[in-house]
C-alpha cells in the first residue's frame, strides 16, 4: 500500500529547511510567505494569544482565497470576511466572546451562504492538528459520534484491529502555514511560551510553513537557560517576527490583558453600521498605520500600562519577564 | 427571565434558581468540566459552599481552577479562567483527560434541547439557509460525548424545549432507547437538566425527558405550558426546596464581587449562555 497522505504531508519537512539560520523578518515579509488560497492555521484561542500582528499584516495584503482555521476564532474572523479575503472556515466556534453575543458580520455571511464553515467539535480540531504534527493520516476517538457535526463533515468511523471497537477516525490536518504567537523567541525560531498552550505546538508541527511572532526576541543563552519552556525547535520555524504587545487588543498570558473596550467599541460600530464596519475597522485600524507598531501606539501608553498591571495580578509570574 | 418565576420567588432571579439547583448537583471530592457562564458560576456556587474539594476543569486546559468573585472568566482560555489554577496543561489534553474517564461531571448551557437530551449550539433552520448561525459546538459535543454524567442548565421556555433540535450539535440519547450507545458513544449519561421552573431527569428505559422537581410555587402545568414536546412526569415529583440566603449571598458575590448589589446581572450572567463556547 502506498502512503500517499503521509508522503505528502511529510514532503517539505523532508525537503529540509532546517537551517540554523537568522530568520528575523519584519510582518509583512513573513505573511509574504503565504499565497492566495492557502490553508492559514492562527494560534491561540479565542482572545488569547493571536498572533495579531501578524493577522494585521496579512489583513493589509487584502488576500483572497484563504482557508483559515483555529481552535475558537474570534473577530479576525470578522475581518477576514469584511476584506473579502475568505472561502472557508474551519474551527468549533466563532463568535467576539460571550457577553457580545453572536458575531453579526460572522452571521452575515455564512448565513448567505459567502461562506463555508466546516464546524468541528474543539476536541476534534485538537486531533486534527496532533495527527497532523504526528505524521499518520488520522487520530481516533470517542467524541464526535452519533451528531449531526459527524453526519455533516462525513466524519468516517474505523475499527479497532484489536478488540473491534468502533472510533471516530478524526482526519489529519497539514495546514500550509500556522500563524502563532510566543513570548520570545531567538533569531533561529526557538520558541517559547508561558501559560496556555492552546493548540499552537500541534498546529505549528503540522504546518508546512510556520511563522512565528514574539514579544521578545531573546538570545540563544536565555533559551537555553530554560529549555522546558521551549515549545517549538528552531527547524519547526520559516520565519521569526518581533511584535511587542503583537496579540493586541487580545491578551498576552502574563503581558496584558485583552483590551475588553476595545472589543466593546468594535461591537458597537458593527451593531450600529452592521457589515460595512468591519471594513472600515480594517481601514482604520490596519491600513491607517505603517506597521503594526503604529496600532499599538494608538491604544497609548496609559491604556497599555493597565492592560500589563491586569495581567500581572492573574498571573503567578506576573508581567513580562 | 420567564414571569412565573419572578412572581413567586420576590427578588430572587430566575438566574439565581438555575445556578443555586444546579450547584447542589455536584458533589465534594468529583470533577466538573464547565462550560463558561451558568455552568462555571453554578460549580463555583457549589466549590465556596457544599464541595470545597470539587476539581473544576476548564477546556482551555486549566485544572482545579479557585476564581476571584466578581471577577469570573467570559472565556476558558484567558487568564482569568486559570487563576490559582493547580495545573495548566493544553486544550486537545484537557478533552482527553475527559476521554480516559477522569471527569464525573460535565455542565454545559443549551440554546435549543429536545426531549432526549440532544443540544443544538450550531443554527437556527437550516445548515444550508440558516435562519440564524449560531456559534457551534465548541467543546460541547466533547464534553455531552466523554464526561461521566452530563447536566444541562438552561432557561425554561418553549422556544429552548423543542419537540426536534435543528441540529444535533451535541448527542443526548439521540432517538431515545440504546440509540446513543449504538451510534458509538459508549461513555457518558445525562444526569439532569435544570431550569429556572424545575429540574428534570431522563426516563431509564425511553430516555425521555421527565420532570422530578418543581421549582417552588411552579405548577406541572406550567412547565409543561413552556415544554415544547410531551414531557413525562415522575411519580415521585418534589418542590425544590427554595435557595437559602446564604446560598444567594454566596452566588452574588462569586457573580458581581464582594460589594454585589442584589438583583443585578454581571458580564458573566446566563443570558447568554448558549452563546459560549463549550
Amino acid at each position: 500500500m502506498e502512503h500517499v497522505a503521509v508522503l505528502a504531508a511529510r514532503a517539505e519537512r523532508e525537503a529540509g529547511g532546517r537551517l540554523a539560520v537568522d530568520k528575523r523578518m519584519r510582518a509583512e515579509a513573513a505573511t509574504a510567505l503565504i499565497r492566495d488560497g492557502d490553508h492559514v492555521a492562527i494560534g491561540g484561542t479565542l482572545y488569547s494569544r493571536t498572533p495579531m500582528a501578524l493577522v494585521f499584516a496579512l489583513l493589509r495584503q487584502r488576500r483572497r482565497h484563504l482557508t483559515v482555521s483555529r481552535p475558537l476564532a474570534c473577530y479576525e474572523i470578522e475581518l477576514f470576511l469584511s476584506t473579502g479575503a475568505l472561502d472557508r472556515i474551519v474551527t468549533s466556534w466563532v463568535g467576539i466572546g460571550l457577553p457580545w453575543g453572536l458575531a453579526p458580520i460572522f452571521r452575515h455571511y455564512v448565513e448567505r451562504g459567502e461562506v463555508a464553515y466546516d464546524e468541528w467539535s474543539h476536541l476534534a480540531m485538537g486531533l486534527r492538528y496532533k495527527a497532523g504534527a504526528m505524521g499518520v493520516p488520522f487520530l481516533p476517538s470517542l467524541t464526535m459520534l452519533g451528531s449531526d457535526l459527524a453526519a455533516r463533515l462525513d466524519l468516517q468511523t474505523v475499527t479497532c484491529p484489536y478488540t473491534g471497537e468502533r472510533l471516530a477516525a478524526m482526519p489529519a490536518l497539514n495546514p500550509d502555514v500556522a500563524l502563532i504567537h510566543a513570548h520570545r523567541a531567538d533569531m533561529f525560531g526557538n520558541v517559547q511560551v508561558d501559560g496556555y498552550q492552546h493548540m499552537d505546538v500541534d498546529m505549528a508541527r503540522a504546518a508546512r510553513t510556520v511563522i512565528v511572532s514574539a514579544e521578545q526576541i531573546v538570545s540563544p543563552d536565555e533559551i537555553a537557560a530554560r529549555p522546558d519552556q521551549t515549545m517549538l525547535p528552531h527547524f519547526a520555524v520559516d520565519a521569526v517576527v518581533a511584535a511587542p504587545y503583537g496579540a493586541y487588543p487580545h491578551e498576552c498570558y502574563g503581558h496584558y490583558g485583552p483590551d475588553l473596550e476595545h472589543f466593546d467599541a468594535y461591537v458597537a460600530a458593527v451593531k450600529e453600521d452592521g457589515p460595512a464596519a468591519g471594513l472600515r475597522y480594517v481601514e482604520q485600524n490596519v491600513d491607517a498605520h505603517a506597521d503594526f507598531a503604529g496600532f499599538v501606539a494608538a491604544a497609548g501608553p496609559d491604556r497599555l500600562a493597565v492592560l500589563a498591571a491586569e495581567a500581572g495580578e492573574l498571573t503567578p509570574r506576573g508581567g513580562p519577564t | 427571565m420567564s414571569d412565573i418565576t419572578a412572581d413567586i420567588t420576590g427578588d430572587i432571579t430566575g438566574e439565581e434558581l438555575m445556578a443555586i439547583t444546579a450547584s447542589r448537583l455536584l458533589a465534594d471530592h468529583k470533577v466538573v468540566f464547565a462550560g463558561v457562564g451558568m455552568p462555571l458560576l453554578a460549580s463555583a456556587v457549589a466549590r465556596h459552599r457544599h464541595a470545597p474539594h470539587l476539581t473544576i476543569v476548564l477546556e482551555g486546559g486549566i485544572i482545579g481552577t479557585s476564581l476571584r468573585p466578581g471577577k469570573l472568566p467570559i472565556s476558558t482560555n484567558e487568564m482569568r479562567a486559570a487563576y490559582g489554577a493547580q495545573m495548566l496543561t493544553d486544550i486537545t489534553d484537557i478533552f482527553l483527560y475527559a476521554q480516559r474517564g477522569f471527569f464525573d461531571y460535565g455542565f454545559l448551557g443549551a440554546a435549543q434541547v429536545d426531549m432526549y437530551g440532544n443540544i443544538n449550539t450550531s443554527v437556527i433552520g437550516s445548515m444550508d439557509r440558516p435562519r440564524v448561525r449560531l456559534p457551534g459546538s465548541g467543546g460541547a459535543n466533547d464534553i455531552i460525548s466523554l464526561c461521566n454524567e452530563v447536566l444541562i442548565v438552561t432557561q425554561h421556555e418553549p422556544r429552548r424545549f423543542v419537540d426536534r433540535v435543528d441540529f444535533v450539535t451535541s448527542p443526548g440519547y439521540l432517538s431515545g432507547d440504546d440509540s446513543r450507545a449504538r451510534a458509538g458513544l459508549v461513555t457518558g449519561r445525562l444526569g439532569a437538566v435544570v431550569t429556572d421552573l424545575a429540574l428534570l431527569d431522563f426516563e431509564p428505559a425511553s430516555r425521555r425527558m421527565r420532570l422530578r422537581g418543581l421549582q417552588p410555587g411552579v405548577s406541572v402545568a406550567q412547565v409543561r405550558a413552556q415544554t415544547g414536546f410531551e414531557l413525562l412526569v415522575s411519580d415521585e415529583i418534589t418542590e425544590l426546596t427554595p435557595p437559602s440566603p446564604e446560598e444567594i449571598a454566596i452566588y452574588r458575590e462569586l457573580r458581581d464581587g464582594p460589594a454585589a448589589v442584589a438583583g443585578t446581572v454581571g458580564a458573566t450572567g446566563p443570558d447568554r449562555v448558549a452563546a459560549g463556547p463549550g
